[in-house]
């Protein structure tokens, strides 16, 4: 059984539909890429797998065991976290919400699973430092420490490497990867940057006018990365 | 420096000064706490805007001739603050703008109020003491020091209790969310107790200079410190000293109690200010 079922679903804001009869399924281990122009809801997508947001009709269902709060989530970066004074270890440490219910306070097992999170994204060493003041990639491999947190078994990444300079996206990919390969960590992940989608996903799913969910082999065949790849003039995707 | 030391003592003797601490160092507490989360979630206009709602209650209550006015004007506030939160979330009439109208209405409302049924001699004395708070922390009865200590003491406990799960709501609310917790009912919480601390602080510097006892001490500490727990913490702290300077100063030189207050924030914002500044 797949972990992550999706049924004719459609999703969209008050009674505007952006998105119609989406279908797709995630399995353990999977890598997939979700592309598509601005605005096509993709991000949308994601809150709704996530429970924030109810889709419009279809369904969406989950399986091998499960629940909404082992997903680890991977948000874009929002205005307030531009000048919020939290420490690295604060902010990682909040991931663990999911596991601490209506208990106030963090066990120890939960502390120790932020330091281990911390160690496994390199940030061990900034645990006391403040979040404002790191560098982009930096910032997202707190935020993703934070995302281990609370993921069990899979991990929604919402534009991992938007804003980061190439060799910081490269790093990024890296470990991306590694959290897949090693740890058999699900991945979906929202990307505008379709060659490395290409190069990482083992899935792509396509959503905007047409919608395109396959393995990457048959992605490359057809109609909807041709149109992709060779955007028009004007076009581009920034 | 002996004379001012034994013109507090003789201050000390009275309750109504002793009163007047204990009430304004735990307001000063409590309404430090929320000051980082309120800041940071761009919920400082609702702050401001509760005051003036707690005005109006206040000149209702006062109208019917309500001897105990927090009967009238806590249910008043915390129903507004639910109220500011939903509309905030509605995109009918913009959060804001929603601030801005229910503030002023109850601040006119209000006044008006108290022109037309007021059957006091000093109109103008009365109004200008409930928005600047002049006297009143020195007139609480035994009665109103109780009220005040048990529910600053509830919003601490709750603060405290909930003090994770307000910072992750707080940091991201996407993610909060999408790891259980319930961002709305936390949302709301803050709500009700910011409209709590509203209807304490009232007291201690009035409805109109309430806002700077939330924000000015979180600003000054968000100046030099840069983890979550140490910038609230600090700025508890900076809240209770200054309120006690304020208080300190006020009583022997005889100015209104909540200017001074205020002033000595604005005194220890610029000095945190300048630190942040220099270590930068």
């Amino acid at each position: 059984m797949a972990q992550l079922i999706c049924r004719s679903l459609s999703l969209g804001y008050d009674s505007h539909e952006i998105v119609n009869d989406l279908s797709f399924s995630v399995g353990a281990g999977d890598y997939l890429c979700v592309v598509g122009e601005n605005g096509s809801g993709k991000t949308t997508l994601m809150k709704t797998i996530l429970g924030l947001r109810q889709p419009l009709g279809g369904e969406i269902l989950l399986g091998d065991g499960l629940t909404r709060s082992q997903i680890g989530y991977l948000p874009q970066q929002t205005e307030v976290q531009r000048d919020f004074p939290a420490s690295v270890r604060e902010i990682v440490l909040s991931g663990c919400q999911s596991r601490s219910g209506l208990r106030p306070f963090y066990s120890a097992a939960e502390k120790r699973l932020a330091e281990a999170n911390m160690k496994k994204m390199d940030i061990d060493a900034l645990s006391r430092r403040c979040y404002r003041e790191l560098s982009g990639g930096q910032q997202q491999r707190v935020l993703l420490a934070r995302a281990l947190c609370a993921a069990e078994s899979m991990l929604l990444l919402d534009e991992p490497i938007s804003g980061l300079d190439p060799k910081a996206a490269a790093e990024m990919y890296r470990i991306i990867e590694q959290l897949n390969a090693e740890d058999g960590l699900t991945v979906i992940m929202i990307s505008h940057d379709i060659e490395a989608a290409l190069k990482y996903a083992t899935r792509i799913l396509h959503i905007g006018k047409t919608t395109f969910f396959g393995t990457k082999e048959e992605y490359l065949r057809s109609e909807h990365c041709r149109g992709f790849l060779a955007p028009e003039e004007g076009e581009g995707n920034g | 420096m002996a004379d001012i030391l034994a013109k507090f003592a003789l201050y000390a003797q009275y309750p109504f000064v002793r009163y007047a601490f204990i009430v304004g160092i735990l307001i000063a507490l409590c309404s430090s706490l929320l000051g980082v989360t309120l800041v940071l979630k761009r919920f400082s206009f609702i702050g401001d805007g509760l005051s003036h709602v707690a005005f109006g209650a206040l000149a209702v209550s006062a109208v019917l001739g309500i001897s105990s006015s927090m009967i009238v004007v806590l249910p008043v506030t915390v129903l507004c603050a639910v109220l500011l939160l939903r509309t905030g979330q509605n995109t009918k009439i913009k959060g804001d703008a929603a601030i801005a109208m229910i503030s002023v209405g109850s601040l006119a409302v209000g006044y008006l109020l108290m022109n037309l049924f007021s059957t006091s001699t000093n109109l103008s004395g009365d109004v200008c003491s409930t928005l600047f708070g002049s006297t009143s922390i020195l007139t609480l009865s035994r009665a109103e020091v109780w009220l005040c200590a048990v529910l600053s003491v509830a919003v601490v406990a709750v603060f405290v209790l909930f003090y994770n799960k307000i910072f992750a709501v707080t940091f991201d609310e996407d993610f909060a969310r999408a790891a259980g917790i319930r961002a709305g009912e936390c949302n709301l919480l803050i709500a009700v107790i910011t409209a709590v601390i509203i209807v304490l602080a009232m007291n201690l510097v009035g409805s109109l200079l309430i806002s700077a006892l939330v924000i000015f001490p979180a600003l000054s500490a968000m100046r030099v410190f840069k983890s979550f727990r140490s910038v609230t913490v600090c700025s508890a702290v900076l809240s209770v000293v200054c309120a006690a300077l304020g208080l300190l100063i006020s009583l022997p030189a005889g100015t209104p109690v909540g200017a001074t207050i205020v002033a000595v924030d604005i005194a220890a914002f610029a000095v945190f200010w300048v630190i942040g500044a220099v270590r930068a």
